[in-house]
This record gives C-alpha cells, structure tokens and sequence, in this order.
C-alpha cells in the first residue's frame, strides 16, 4: 500500500494580493514596525472594499518611503520630502483617485514640512500615513523632527536637546480634517482608522508609532521589537477627542492614542470647482481628469 | 495629431513672450501648472491661472519651486500634459524633480525666463547664464532638451514643440527663454488647431501582466507609458530600476539604465537639434548664438556683410542637445567662430569642443542686464575675419 | 512706416503701455509692418514712473531696445525730465500739456507739440481714455501710420462695450494733432507754467 501523497502549502496569505510578492524579502530590519503598518493598510483596503485600480501610493525618502514599491499598486517613489506635492498633483489631475501619501516622519515634517501644512491648508483630498519612528532610521538613525527630548541618536550623541513637534497637534492645527494616532502594538484600531479615512474627503492624517529597534531602541537601551510593543502596551491610553495639544511623546513617558480630530470642512477640489462656478457660470469648464492624447 | 480647438487662440495677437509661451503650452494640449511666482516669468502662469478654468485645465499655486516642479510630475502620472515656469533662483530650487522627471521618464515642460545672476540677480534683467545649469544643474547623468526662442512668436511654437519633444522621448524639455524674449511685446500669430501638430501621449496597449513601464520602444528608445488608474499597477522610483521600474540597485542595471536615458537622446540628437543658417557656405566668419541676442547678432552680421566680410550665422534654436554635427562641418572650413551670448563663457565651450582646435573661437561674453551692443559682436567678426 | 524709436512714458494708471500696445498692433497687426514693445519692469516701474518703448520698422527688428528715440509721447513732468533730453536731434516730443512743462533742451531742432489729452478725456466724460486721445493726436503728428490702421487697433484693443467712447476719443485727438500740424509746433519754453486742474 503506498502512502497518500499530502501536498502541504501554508494558506495564502490573504494580503498577499496587495503586494509586489516578486519583490520580496524586503528591507526591513527584524522588529521593525513598518512592515506591520503595511499588513494593518492591506487590510484597510479589504474591509473598505476600496477600487484597487483608483487607488494609488505616493512616498517620499526613507525606510518608510520604500512602502510604495511594496505595494501591487500604482504606486509612486517620489523625492524627499515631495510626496505630497506630488499627490497633490497626482490627486487634482484624477478627481476620482484615493491618492495615499505612505511616509515617514522625517521626510514629512522636517524636509517635506512646509508642503505638509500647506496640503492640510488648502485641505487637499489626500490620506497622509506617517510612521513615526522618532528617527531618520534608513541613514542610521539620526536626528528627526519627532525625535523626543533626551533621545541619543547618531548626531545627539550626547542626547536630544531640541523639542520635537507634536504631529496631530501640527497638522490640526495646519487645517487636517481627520488626525488619528495609534502604536503598531494596535493593529486592529489601526486597521479600523486607516478603513475610515479611506472614506473621509479632505486631508487626513494618521501617525503611527513604531519602533525602530535596530537604531532608536538600541542606542536609546530601550530593548527590542518585542519590548517596544510592551512598552506601547503599558505606556498607551486611547483617548479619542483627546485636545491635540496634550498629546506630544516623550522618550518614555504616556502615548496617547486615538482619534483625535475628525470634522467637516470642503476640500480643496470642492472649493474650486464651487468658486469657479459661482464666479465664471457656464463659461467654467471643470477639469474631469485624464486628458492627454 | 491635431490641438484641440478649445485652447487655441486663432488669430494675430500683440503679446508678450511669456503670453506667448502659456498660449502654447494650451494649444500643446497642457490642461495643468503648478507654479511659484517668480519675475520676470509670472506672467505665463498668470495668464493660465486666467485661461485654465476656460479650458477644463487646473492651475495651482504651490508653496515653492520644489512643490511645483514635482506637482507637475504627479499630475503627468494622473494623466494631463503639465508644465511649469521659474527663473534663475526658483529654476536652482527645481533641479531636484528635473533630475527625477528624467529618471522616471515623466514628459513634462519647464519655462525658464532667464535673468541676471548669480542667487537674486538681476529679478527683471536679462541674462542667457543658466544655460550650463539647465544640461548639467541636476546630480547623475541624464540628458535633457532645450529649446531657445529669440521672438514672442517662437515663445509660442517653441512651446508647442517642448511639449512635443517631450512625449516623444518621454523626456523633461526646457523653453529657454530670457527676460527680454519673455517681456517684448510682438505680433504672434496664432493659426488654426488643426494646423497645429501635437503629439499624444504615447499610452501602452499593451498586456497588462506583460508591460514594462520603462523597457524602450521603437526607433526612439522611449518606453510607452501607463497612468495611474489604467490597472497596469505601475511602479514609478527614483532609483535606479529595471525596466518594470522596480528599484535594482546593481552595477549592471545602472550602466543600462542611464546609458539608455543618455543615448534616447544623443542618438537623435540629429533630429532634435533645430537651427537656422544663413550665409554659413563660404563663409570666413561664423557667428553663433541664441535667443535674444542672436538678433542682436543678425544686426552685427548684416553691418559686417555690408563691409564686404563673408559672415555666416548659425543660431541655435536647439542648444541641448548641443549641434555637434553641425560645429565639427563649419570649423575645418572657417577662419573663425564667434560665440556671442549673455553669460561669460557658457555654450562657447561646447564650440570650442567640437571645434577641436581647427578654428579660431571668438566669444563675445556679457555678464547680462542688458543684451550686446551690435558693435561688440561686429567687432570680434572683423578681428577675426583680419 | 519707417524705422522709428518711440518712447511713451508718464505715470501709472493713465494707460502709457495700453497706447504703446495700440501703436505696436496698428504697425504690426493691422499694417504688417513690424513692431517690438519693451517696458521698464521692477519696483521702480510700480505706481510712479511707467515708460514703454517701441520700435516700428518695415523690416523684422533685430535689436529689442530704443537707442535714441526719434519721437517720444511724454504724460507727465516727472517723465519729461527724466527722458526728453535723449531724443534723437531734430525729433518730435509731444506732451501732456497740462502735466507738463516744456523746458529749453541740449537737442537741436526738436518739435515739440502738446495736447491737453486728459482735459478732452474728461470733456468726452471719462478721464481714463486720455490716453486713446494721446494715441489718436500721436497718429495725426507723426504721420506714421494710417489714421485708420490706428482706429482699428484702438477698437480691438478695448472691450466692445468701451468702443464707442474710445473711438471718439481717438478721433478727438486726432483732429486736435492736425489743427495743430497746421500752426506748427511749439517753440522750447514758450508753454504754460503747469497748470495741473485737480
């Protein structure tokens, strides 16, 4: 009697649709939070249903930056800190794209900050996911504009003594209509925001902590992947509605998770086309998108 | 292909350059500006920001240079044909997305109207001194076409054909104007939209598991290309790719990819380099130059043919890619070439290079505020002519 | 037409660059001939001085800039004592005459000829066509160009509804330019003292 042949393959992983599988393994470090961010938006687009082909994935410089060539979609590896003037333009010249900006925090707030607030200004209909691992980790962990006080980094060798910006409070107050935080410890809730905002018109924004084991946590002898998702455990309390103001991190103190903003207010395209209406009448013609030869 | 009829302004108009230059951006097909006010070209966006809601075009004023060179790019990728418009110190703050747009093949046209410099210059003076930046200002190796009208009219054509360059060889192409071409008010004529010759976005057809975003098509080298939104899941990078655009970060990649961004345009560089010759067949004395001061130039020559000196002119409407063929033909049979532009030793160098040493190079440089009097550019014609 | 330097200057917002444009289009447009339009840009062209100049030629104009001009339109004091000492000898200025004091100049031979453009302006009921008046009393001294060549690039020049009025105030000028054609031009220094009516 011969032995029934078994064939044992492992369950398709069911986000593997959503990425580039021919470009696999990617570059992240063991413990590091970007890939579980990638995980919680591929799960995002299953349970929002969201048109894959009216999507596309704008990123700037950075580890986080190297999302967009992940991702099986039209999918968009900018310079530093331009991603979001590129879906900006990306954005008005195909109304009926969801366009993400997938970036980190130091190509978002410190190179890339004044087209940030601006975006959040003119509110621009772009869905802004920063990972915030409190570093420039792709150059070896130096410095960043989220880097917490008392932080030693690779050019703080004697630690931080510059404050950091607190993100939501910045982008609230820069005029986004939706500002959520959460750890990559909360991947359901994140899953859940990134879902939401998907279906939010105007400039969102959702900050996620993550750690950056090799360079942030090493230097800073904070553990590894495993303790940081410990001490975002402990240390997080959601508190939706939170006033942004409060929420700024330090180096290991409270992180205050949640939504924090999400209110009404037309975006730029709404506006335009309104104004432009209202003002030229018949005589406006509306951009409808895609337009050349 | 034919322009489309809702942008184009028939008739003859008394414009200025930068006018000129937006009206045909439109009749290219542009219908999207991001733009940063900068004199002397704010005129151009001006003019859009005016024209745009007419013609089912977007503009949009950026916070900088750096949002609005790479506001165009993302617009290029979502489907429309876009340009935008600097001078010198907002065309320095643009290099980055220069770079980028000939990386990642994003056809896309840039207005410089060049003033004095260096850093805030001359704001509303001219100058012809970004004429090296705009070849080499961007880091890397790539190639780039630039194109110099000396008239509003040209303004006009010249634009229409940056766009056209620009689909062609899927390439960033500059309309190198300069204050004086851009603030002089002219007769433009502008014909009928199906006189006008544009060039479509060359889309794929072809299989969507199959396509390569940046593997070469036809005689041009120049890859077909797909939006965002055609379900052909592109993957546009900065870094160095393969032809699916996916980053490979190896020796050999390297050398294909930017020998190919190189050589798309090298190797028609022929067909890309205009001119127009006068007299340049027996000729003693060659005159070279561009934009504004190839007129100015055209008076230094017509004063010297009338003192009985055999001098012919060679004005570039195209000086990247630089006419080598077109040098290394006049310099074996000339005493001498004299190069006159408004920097103090820009394009002269490339002269001098194709010229090889078989003839005598003249330049006649200027540091810019003003154009060239016809008699400095008559008197190096006459000392090399002796 | 023949090679001729213009320079058309005075102060901001009496239209100096629109009658630089109507003359540019009459020659250009309308004739055939060949027209360039610089302007003086930059802080010190914002509100106070504002000049333009033009050359008209039957051939294609090489070089952009006016040299020495060989007849100048100048609209205030401020304009006449910064350009009329460079006009070309024996030329012709002609001035606002009541913003401007016509005094003795190093030129030889130069005619002068004044017009008061924004008092029949305001006669005509608006005072900011005083520069179609210019234009018009510029086409009847000059003799450049045809006085319908310059008519018409008036009438395309200005939104339909302003037709009407800017017609008349060409023509008004005009006429005035050639009753003054037939009593020559003034001598250097014989004007009024400025008489500036508001």
């Amino acid at each position: 009697m011969s032995s029934p042949i078994v064939s044992i393959t492992a369950p398709a992983n069911p986000v593997e649709d959503f990425l580039r599988t021919d470009r696999m393994p990617h570059i992240w470090c063991p413990g590091c939070g970007i890939g579980t961010t990638v995980n919680c938006f591929t799960r995002a687009l299953l349970e929002s249903n969201t048109d894959l082909n009216k999507l596309s994935i704008v990123s700037g410089i950075g580890c986080t930056g190297r999302v967009a060539g992940y991702t099986n979609l039209d999918s968009f590896h900018t310079t530093h800190g331009r991603a979001i003037p590129f879906a900006t333009g990306l954005k008005l010249a195909s109304p009926d794209m969801t366009v993400v900006v997938y970036s980190g925090d130091g190509d978002l707030f410190a190179i890339g900050g004044n087209h940030l607030i601006h975006a959040a200004r003119r509110n621009i209909d772009l869905k802004v996911i920063c990972v915030n691992n409190l570093t420039y980790a792709m150059t070896g962990g130096q410095t960043g504009p989220a880097t917490p006080l008392d932080v030693i980094t690779a050019t703080a060798p004697y630690g931080t003594y510059d404050p950091a910006f607190n993100l939501p409070y910045l982008v609230e107050a820069a005029g986004a209509v939706f500002v959520a935080r959460w750890t990559t410890f909360h991947v359901k809730q994140l899953a859940r925001s990134m879902a939401e905002m998907f279906k939010k018109k105007g400039f969102c924004f959702i900050e996620v902590v993550s750690p950056c084991p090799t360079l942030y946590q090493r230097r800073n002898k904070m553990g590894d992947g495993l303790d940081t998702m410990k001490f975002y455990k402990e240390m997080s309390k959601t508190k939706h509605g939170a006033p942004t103001n409060e929420v700024g991190l330090t180096k290991s103190g409270e992180i205050i998770v949640g939504k924090f903003v999400d209110r009404e207010r037309p975006d730029f395209a709404t506006m335009m086309n309104a104004h432009l209406q209202h003002e030229l009448g018949d005589q406006y013609i509306q951009a409808e998108g895609p337009v050349c030869g | 292909m034919h322009a489309d009829p809702v942008g184009v302004l028939t008739g003859a108009h008394f414009l200025d350059g930068d006018h000129a230059a937006c009206e045909g951006a439109i009749a290219a097909g542009a219908r999207f500006s991001a733009g940063y006010p900068i004199t002397p070209s704010t005129e151009v966006v001006e003019r859009f920001s005016h024209r745009a809601p007419k013609i089912g075009a977007t503009f949009i004023q950026m916070e900088d240079e750096l949002a609005a060179s790479i506001a165009i790019l993302g617009a290029v990728w979502g489907g429309v044909k876009a340009f935008t418009v600097t001078s010198g110190p907002g065309f320095s703050l643009m290099m980055e997305h220069i770079g980028y747009a000939a990386m990642t093949e994003t056809p896309c046209v840039f207005i410089d109207v060049q003033r004095g410099g260096p850093s805030t210059g001359l704001p509303t003076l001219p100058a012809q001194a970004d004429m090296m930046q705009v070849k080499w200002g961007s880091h890397g190796d790539y190639e780039i076409i630039a194109l110099c009208p000396n008239s509003p009219q040209e303004c006009f054509d010249l634009t229409i054909k940056a766009f056209n360059f620009s689909e062609q060889y899927r390439v960033p192409v500059f309309v190198m104007m300069d204050e004086v071409v851009g603030h002089m008010t002219e007769k433009v004529v502008i014909p009928r939209a199906e006189e006008i010759e544009v060039e479509p976005r060359r889309w794929t057809t072809q299989d969507k598991s199959s396509f390569q975003l940046f593997a070469p098509c036809g005689e041009e080298q120049t890859p077909e290309m797909a939006k965002a939104g055609d379900g052909y899941q592109v993957h546009v990078t900065g870094l160095t790719h393969d032809e699916r655009g996916y980053p490979n970060m190896t020796p050999a990649v390297q050398d294909r990819m930017v020998r190919r961004l190189v050589s798309k345009i090298r190797d028609n560089a022929e067909k890309i380099c205009l001119t127009e010759q006068h007299d340049i067949e027996g000729a003693d004395v060659v005159v070279v130059s561009y934009g504004i001061t190839s007129r100015v130039a055209q008076r230094a020559v017509e004063t010297a043919r009338a003192e009985g000196l055999k001098v012919g002119s060679l004005r570039l409407i195209t000086a990247w890619p630089f006419p080598e063929h077109i040098i290394r033909a006049i310099a074996p049979k000339v005493k001498g070439i004299v190069v006159a532009e408004l920097n103090l030793g820009q394009m002269v160098r490339e002269v001098e290079r194709c010229a090889g040493g078989q003839c005598r190079i003249a330049h006649v440089g200027h540091a810019g505020g003003t154009v060239h009097k016809p008699e400095q550019i008559l008197k190096a014609i006459q000392e090399v002519a002796r | 037409m023949r090679l001729t330097e213009l320079r058309i200057a005075g102060f901001g917002g009496q239209g100096v660059i629109m009658c630089a444009s109507v003359i540019g289009r009459a020659a250009s447009i309308v004739e055939n001939g060949y027209a360039t339009m610089t302007q003086n840009f930059g802080p010190e062209a914002r509100g106070g001085a504002c000049s333009a100049q033009l050359v008209l030629s039957p051939t294609p104009v090489l070089y952009p800039y006016v040299v020495q001009p060989d007849l100048m339109v100048l609209m205030s004091q401020e304009a006449y004592v910064k350009f009329a000492g460079d006009i070309k000898p024996g030329g012709t200025l002609i001035v606002e005459r009541d913003l401007v004091r016509v005094q003795e100049l190093n030129v030889p031979d130069v005619k002068v000829f004044a017009i008061p453009a924004t008092r029949i302006a305001e006669d005509l009921g608006r005072k900011m066509v005083q520069n179609i008046v210019m234009t018009g009393f510029f086409g009847a001294i000059s003799g450049l160009l045809e006085r319908e060549s310059l008519c018409k690039a008036v009438e395309d020049s200005v939104p339909p509804a302003f037709a009407e009025l800017n017609r008349k105030a060409f023509n008004a000028g005009y006429e005035y330019g050639m009753k003054h054609l037939e009593t020559g031009a003034l001598e250097l220094g014989e004007e009024d003292p400025v008489s500036v009516s508001e």
